[in-house]
């Protein structure tokens, strides 16, 4: 499996803010990013039919389960073009415990045209872009970006986000 | 990602039987799923024609390679490289004589070893002599 145990995260000062957007989730309620200000998002673009996606939405499920108390939130945006007809099914058979959207081409042109897919967008909690994957990488990957921006002290308050342990996620 | 080579003219006698062979060429280090994936979730490679004087009878794929790539726990069912798709058709009896182009969509998935794209269809032109 390709990717390194390295953390991909960008110095505060090289990040761009994450282009917002509005869409709407299973249950037709609209879902803004900008929302989710203040956490730190993983913003996962997947479909159905995409074999690397489906090894990477278990650690997501894990990853929202285990952090969602501490200022973390995964937000999936399917790309299925065959909508929430293959979406829906497919959420509630796997158990995904986290939002998921349907995403759409001007969403996907604001993120650099997502042709690929899995292709993943690690947000700090001041709502800009710390760290890009494409492709599947480890899980390593994903835990040693999350640790990192938990670690981090917020920009707002100077400080850990309440709650956040020093060492948030997985094993060193 | 993948190209089809433009096929030949195929030589259709009215009320008979004609063949066509589709060759295609698919950028190294990618897969398109076969016809016949192993997994529910998979697209298939799917060729189909538009209506006009020759129909479709049969679609023949080669033999799907079967792969072991990192995201699945069991082979994935693929074609490589380069490979061939055949159609076997039947000619109408009142075709009209003379030349046409028939169209056809080849709809496929590709993926690399870690990504995969978005499905996408590749438009096939059959040109074809009615005699």
């Amino acid at each position: 499996m390709p990717g390194g145990r390295e953390s991909r995260v960008k110095p505060a000062s090289a990040r761009r803010a994450a282009p917002d957007f509005e869409l709407k989730d299973g249950d037709g309620k609209t879902v803004r990013l900008s929302s989710y200000r203040g956490k730190v998002v993983l913003l996962n673009f997947w479909a159905t039919w995409c074999g690397p996606c489906m090894v990477e939405i278990p650690w997501f499920i894990d990853f929202e389960r285990r952090y969602r108390e501490q200022g973390f939130a995964v937000l999936g945006v399917s790309m299925d073009e065959d909508g929430w007809r293959a979406v829906k099914p497919f959420v509630s058979e796997v158990g995904i415990n986290y939002r998921v959207v349907l995403g759409d081409a001007t969403v996907a042109q604001l993120y650099g045209g997502v042709s690929a897919l899995p292709t993943t967008f690690i947000i700090d909690r001041e709502g800009r872009v710390a760290a890009v994957h494409q492709g599947l990488v480890s899980r390593s990957n994903y835990e040693n970006d999350l640790r990192e921006l938990f670690e981090s002290p917020s920009r707002s308050t100077g400080a850990r986000a309440p709650g956040v342990p020093a060492v948030a996620v997985g094993a060193r | 990602m993948l190209t089809a080579e433009p096929p030949h003219t195929l030589i259709a006698k009215r009320n008979g039987r004609a063949e066509a062979r589709i060759r295609l060429r698919l950028r190294q280090g990618y897969h398109v799923n076969s016809n016949t994936p192993n997994q529910d979730f998979l697209i298939p490679l799917r060729l189909s024609w538009e209506t006009g004087p020759l129909a479709p009878l049969e679609v023949i794929f080669p033999k799907p390679e079967q792969h072991d790539y990192a995201f699945s726990s069991k082979p994935v069912s693929v074609f490589t490289g380069d490979f061939q798709v055949v159609t076997r058709f039947q000619v109408a009896a009142d075709a009209p004589a003379g030349p046409g182009i028939l169209v056809g969509k080849l709809r496929y998935q590709a993926c690399s070893q870690d990504t995969c794209y978005r499905p996408a269809t590749l438009e096939i032109r059959l040109p074809y002599e009615v005699r």
